[in-house]
């Protein structure tokens, strides 16, 4: 290699191309932000419910089992569609009254069964709950997943 | 050991491995619940326990990326540290982060409290005032260094350390940032966990292996700072753009699919390049250093790096493979290969060197050490082919066919035991490191002959 380079070449080229490419990663991130804060949701629903139910999910570190768009933990089903795929997306008091009632009978204690922990989530914790997740469930997330199963 | 300040490593590697054997525990504990379901399920429910195992992960890499900085600054800038004092203030404002963390998480306290409690986005849970700790504790630490190297000699290997370092820190701040937008949360959020471990922590992993071999190799050092150099530069360039394969699904634009494609396949270059380098340097190196597990733990490193970060990494990168694969045990597979490889292998190599040095005496114990090795790194290995398994069942049972998720893992259970039994493997390898670093006194095999004669005469070793 000695005779392609020397070493203040490659350095140059290192910091050089690595502004380049930062560069590059900042304007579509510009773009990317704008398209995300306007395009890609539901921008009308952000509401405090919402917003209220996001911090629901974090409080309880949600994403450590569970998958959200993908992220998360892979040791329970993922959750950017489960109101898809309970066929309550359009019904928020349906989703709500789905969501508690699953919830509530956590732990099921079932042998051999994965277990959910207990939240105790206040009615108004559940609507605001299920209010983020049907709203997660409109993000245009390029046709991600493949199907309702997640 | 040149400088007396190098010694400050000894305490940020002991609390490392310390935090590595909480990490792999509840790694274990995990791999239990996996295939015992109601083990601990009230007490410590497997949320709390990935979030300590993770955590500590994390910590425990910093911790020893910290202390290599440490060790390795004062040999480059030919200077003591600038103040010790403020690298153990630095060491336990971490410490006091850390068991705040713990007993947080284990007692779930201050619920919901933004200062005080938990913050819930993947590996970022760590609350407020732990988060504001860090970034204390990372302003001290880049203060001490940058003063030690301004004051001294500046050589690429600091230079890009220091880079690592400082970049690090600042893309630490987009921590702080949660909007209750979640796609821009998703979009910041990889800022912190993408731009980290495939961005600049491969600046800190190439410096680090670039001070490893240009000591246990002897390799000329204008030689090794050019190949870093070669490095560091393909990593930013497919590294920077190649967070697209992050931003596929999470409600970003389409052409993301593209651009991530193309550039993270080049991923797989810088750690080509790091697997090259160290192999060639073996080669070239005339000297023989007697601390043989170290320069395993180097070569070792650079293998597993290409084939968890680069093979694994390729394997479902490309957006039209992703759309399938996306957040299924194939991920788990790759995310447990890519961090030992790159991460891990690379704190315990230098352990391994720095740790004899720093007690001023001879490498022991070399045959326990590299034992835990092979142990180690062939847990990690099995782990990674059955967790590739389930994720490939799992990815066409769910993913193609439409079954529903508990359906699929009630078909899995064979390879969640044997990821279980792989999990043991590291375990005691974990286990063997830290005590083949922490207690022998001598070495369990003498160096032995290369040739015995028929005469009863022995010759060493050429």
């Amino acid at each position: 290699m000695s005779d392609i380079m020397t070493k203040s070449m490659a350095r140059n080229v290192f910091y050089g191309g690595s502004l380049f490419f930062i560069a590059i990663f900042g304007v579509l991130n510009v773009h990317s932000h704008l398209y995300a804060a306007n395009t890609a949701i539901d921008k009308a629903g952000l509401n405090e419910s919402v917003a209220a139910g996001k911090h629901i999910w974090e409080k309880h570190a949600c994403v450590n089992c569970h998958t959200i768009l993908g992220e998360g933990a892979y040791f329970a089903p993922e959750v950017g569609n489960v109101m898809v795929r309970w066929g309550v997306q359009d019904d928020p008091a349906a989703a709500t009254e789905a969501l508690k009632s699953w919830m509530d009978a956590m732990p099921t204690g079932i042998e051999g069964r994965r277990q959910m922990p207990q939240f105790n989530l206040s009615d108004e914790e559940y609507q605001d709950l299920a209010n983020f997740l049907i709203w997660t469930s409109k993000i245009n997330t390029q046709g991600w997943p493949p199907n309702e199963a997640g | 050991m040149k400088y007396h300040t190098q010694r400050i490593a000894m305490a940020y590697f002991v609390t490392a491995m310390a935090l590595f054997a909480v990490q792999v525990t509840m790694g274990l504990i995990m791999g239990w619940i996996y295939v015992s379901p109601n083990f601990l399920s009230e007490l410590l429910p497997f949320n709390i326990a990935r979030m300590l195992h993770s955590n500590s992960l994390i910590v425990w890499l910093l911790l020893g990326f910290f202390g290599s900085a440490y060790y390795m600054i004062p040999e480059e800038a030919e200077r003591e540290i600038y103040s010790p004092k403020l690298a153990y203030l630095q060491l336990g404002i971490l410490i006091l982060g850390t068991a705040g963390v713990v007993v947080t998480y284990l007692f779930d306290l201050f619920q919901g409290n933004w200062l005080l409690g938990k913050q819930g986005r993947e590996f970022l849970e760590q609350p407020t005032w732990v988060k504001i700790g860090i970034t204390v504790a990372a302003l001290i630490f880049l203060y001490n260094v940058t003063m030690t190297v301004l004051q001294g000699r500046k050589t690429a290997i600091s230079n890009v350390l220091l880079l690592g370092l400082w970049a690090l820190a600042l893309l630490w701040l987009f921590a702080f940032y949660n909007p209750s937008n979640l796609v821009l949360d998703k979009q910041y959020w990889w800022w912190v966990v993408h731009l980290w471990v495939e961005g600049v922590w491969e600046l800190i992993m190439a410096s680090i292996l670039a001070f490893l071999m240009l000591k246990l190799t002897g390799v000329d050092r204008e030689v090794v700072e050019k190949w870093l150099y070669v490095i560091v530069a393909t990593a930013l360039f497919s590294g920077i753009l190649g967070t697209g394969h992050h931003y596929y699904w999470i409600g970003l634009p389409a052409y993301w699919q593209w651009i991530g494609s193309i550039f993270s396949s080049f991923e797989i270059v810088p750690f080509f390049a790091m697997m090259s380098f160290a192999f060639v340097m073996v080669w070239k190196g005339r000297r023989d250093h007697p601390n043989k597990a170290a320069l395993l733990w180097s070569l070792g490193c650079s293998v597993l790096a290409f084939f968890g970060g680069g093979v694994w990494g390729f394997l479902h990168t490309l957006h039209g493979v992703n759309y399938y694969t996306h957040g299924t045990q194939i991920t788990a597979a790759h995310g447990h290969l890519a961090f030992y490889g790159a991460y891990v292998c690379l704190i315990l190599a230098i352990i391994t060197y720095a740790m004899p040095i720093m007690r001023n005496r001879d490498p022991y114990n070399q045959v326990l050490n590299m034992a835990s090795f092979w142990l180690m790194s062939g847990g990690m290995l099995f782990m990674t082919f059955v967790l590739t398994f389930a994720g490939t069942i799992q990815t066409h049972l769910q993913r193609v066919e439409g079954n529903y998720y508990m359906d699929v893992q009630d078909a899995l259970p064979l390879f969640y035991w044997m990821r279980f039994g792989a999990g043991v493997a590291v375990v005691l390898g974990a286990v063997l490191f830290i005590w083949s670093v922490m207690v022998p006194r001598r070495e369990v095999v003498t160096a032995g002959p290369v040739q015995s004669h028929k005469d009863g005469h022995i010759e060493a070793a050429e």
